[in-house]
């Protein structure tokens, strides 16, 4: 059984149809890129996941148990947290306030004190800034603090919406170094990207969404080479 | 963030008037006219002792504090749920109605002046929790299930409230004012400093400053506080991070709700009567202090209160008096809703507040 999984969803908002039978899953240990156009209906895809959309029509399970109906804090719960896009971090809190957030629903003290070592390792810039008001960080902080603040949620599913947007190159390298990092030490990925190549790089496989269907996937090395994409995505 | 909005249409230095922006200079130019004359009259007439400006200052704090305290729950509300929350002076009515069917009896069996500490600590509670328990049915009713509705939707609903609360308030209890019994405790002054300090405003003003400073740290430091902080800023964003908003909000109005009681009592405390439309007036002030802090902003309300409190009970004798007005403490009110009016044409950010539409652009 797949650790999640997405079977003929459809979102709409109001008329506007935006997922047209959606179906995709995730493998536990897995990272999967999500790819496609803007508007492709990528970001609606994770927050129908999240509990933030319902779908009209099909399911979304996490080791088979049904997660529509279920209100977004309990997924949370459950293991299935969202990076979301544009990071949404929150500007008048701390950094560590912010990270005090992501583990709002945490009862186990102690594991929450070695995660936030955890985060602190992985990005030691957060660390120097904990005091900081996080609205005054720079676009690759918050972006780091966005990625640490789940982190905190201890998720067994990690939902990215675009991590590497509006970064400078280096900073992008960095994100992707610590997105393999993260599944390395046992997190599974579901990774949204415009960045095509990169996510390519980093994941094992790969779906390409284009207004609201799934029209490719497979394995990410084979969808490297997919003429298609090469034109669409990887500007080849 | 202000400041980019505003490049982006500045206008060309040079102008012509328009008769709006003339209207509005006038009306500065007369406000601060009538301040300086007014003020000028005053101190040239001598009237007022040293002492009686103290006394103008405390009593204006202790008022202000009470303002502060019922303030909280409209910026707590505003800032969580970007609504004006209508009903919040009913709210501060209900609690002080309430609990004054517990202090008659207490007067009377003179347990009250037996123990007026333990008294006023249990009025307070009884206080707290019918306003919260007030002010979370109205979210529950009136506003929830409007949560996603255009936002004149709430307002109208929150007017409807605040009528529904009164004349179910004036059904309930009557329609007569009900007088408090006094704490013999706090009659008289206190000599504080040199200074005769009347007990009753010694001990409004103390606890409106522990309840504030309270209040306070519980939204600075506790978790529940910092998510209330943190939901206000970006609601998905919260609920992806495993907040349950529609909990956070529900604590909210309770928050705002327990201040909002506890500054009845306080209130009871001074005017030392009850009645079931008084919440209207002191509801308006504490709006206008909200917003004169900045609405949204929890220290911009406490001070906002603590100002209003102060330009009211000091405004009529320093620039009302002076102008020969008969009976200048007949229009500290108006000088609340003139404060009111100007900050909402020039600076409706408040004192310490962003601007309202630039807020969550
Ligand atoms: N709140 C909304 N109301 C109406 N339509 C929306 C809303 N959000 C998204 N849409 C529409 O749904 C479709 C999918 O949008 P979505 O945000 O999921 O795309 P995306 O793949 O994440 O794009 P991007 O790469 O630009 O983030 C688009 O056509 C978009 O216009
Ligand atoms: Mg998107």
């Amino acid at each position: 059984m797949a650790l999640l999984e997405l079977e003929d969803l459809h979102v709409y908002y109001g008329n506007i149809h935006a997922l047209k039978g959606v179906s995709l899953h995730v493998e536990a240990g897995e990272i999967v890129a999500l790819l496609g156009a803007n508007g492709a209906g990528k970001s609606t895809t994770l927050n129908t996941v999240s509990g933030l959309l319902r779908p009209r029509r099909g399911s979304v399970r996490l080791e088979g148990d049904d997660l529509i109906r279920v209100p977004p804090h309990r997924i949370v719960e459950r293991g299935v947290v969202q990076v979301p896009e544009g990071r949404r971090i929150f500007g008048q809190l701390t950094v560590l306030e912010n990270l005090e957030m992501g583990a709002f629903t945490r009862t186990d003290p102690q594991g929450v004190k070695e995660d936030l070592e955890r985060v602190f390792t992985l990005f030691p810039r957060l660390k120097e800034r904990a005091g900081q008001v996080a609205g005054t960080l720079s676009g690759g902080e918050q972006q780091m603090l966005a990625i640490g603040r789940a982190l905190m949620a201890r998720p067994r599913v990690l939902l990215m919406d675009e991590p590497s947007m509006g970064l400078a190159p280096l900073l992008v390298e960095q994100i992707f170094d610590a997105i393999q990092e993260i599944n390395r030490q046992g997190t599974t990925i579901l990774l949204v990207e415009q960045n095509a190549y990169m996510a390519l790089q980093v994941a094992h496989r790969g779906y390409v969404l284009q207004t609201g269907q799934v029209v490719l996937s497979g394995p990410a090395e084979q969808l490297r080479e997919n003429p298609e994409v090469k034109r669409a995505y990887l500007g080849g | 963030m202000g400041s980019v909005a505003a490049g982006a249409v500045r206008h060309p230095v040079v102008r012509r008037l328009s008769f709006v922006d003339a209207f509005l200079w006038a009306f500065r130019l007369a406000v601060v006219l009538v301040v300086v004359w007014g003020t000028v009259g005053t101190l040239r007439l001598g009237r007022y002792t040293g002492e009686q400006w103290v006394d103008f200052v405390v009593f204006g704090l202790a008022q202000g504090g009470i303002y502060a305290l019922i303030a909280l729950g409209y910026t707590m509300v505003y800032g969580i749920l970007r609504m004006i929350n209508f009903a919040h002076g009913e709210v501060f009515m209900s609690g002080a109605y309430t609990a004054y069917f517990v202090a008659a009896p207490l007067a009377a069996s003179g347990f009250l002046n037996r123990h007026p500490i333990l008294s006023l600590l249990l009025l307070v509670a009884v206080a707290a929790v019918v306003s919260t328990g007030v002010a979370v049915l109205v979210e529950r009713v009136a506003y929830r299930p409007l949560r996603r509705a255009p936002r004149l939707v709430p307002l109208i609903t929150a007017i409807g409230a605040s009528f529904f609360l009164q004349y179910a308030f004036r059904g309930l209890y009557g329609s007569g004012f009900k007088a408090y019994p006094e704490f013999e405790l706090f009659k008289g002054e206190w000599q504080v400093l040199g200074i005769g300090i009347l007990r009753t405003q010694a001990v409004v003003l103390a606890s409106a400053a522990v309840l504030m400073f309270a209040l306070y740290q519980f939204v600075m430091r506790t978790k529940v506080g910092k998510a209330m902080r943190a939901v206000s800023e970006d609601k998905d964003a919260a609920a992806l991070m495993g907040i349950d908003v529609d909990r956070i909000i529900v604590l909210t109005f309770a928050v705002g709700g327990a201040a909002a009681g506890a500054a009845g009592i306080l209130y009871a405390l001074v005017f030392k009567q009850v009645h079931f439309f008084m919440g209207f007036v002191p509801g308006i002030k504490a709006f206008t202090s909200a917003v004169l802090g900045g609405i949204g902003n929890i220290p911009g309300a406490m001070l906002g209160g603590l100002f209003l409190g102060v330009v009211e009970s000091v405004g009529p004798a320093l620039f009302l008096d002076g102008l020969g007005i008969v009976a200048p403490y007949q229009l500290k009110d108006v000088i609340a809703f003139t404060m009111l009016v100007m900050v909402l044409i020039f600076r409706p950010q408040g004192i310490l507040g962003e601007r309202l539409a630039a807020k969550r652009a």
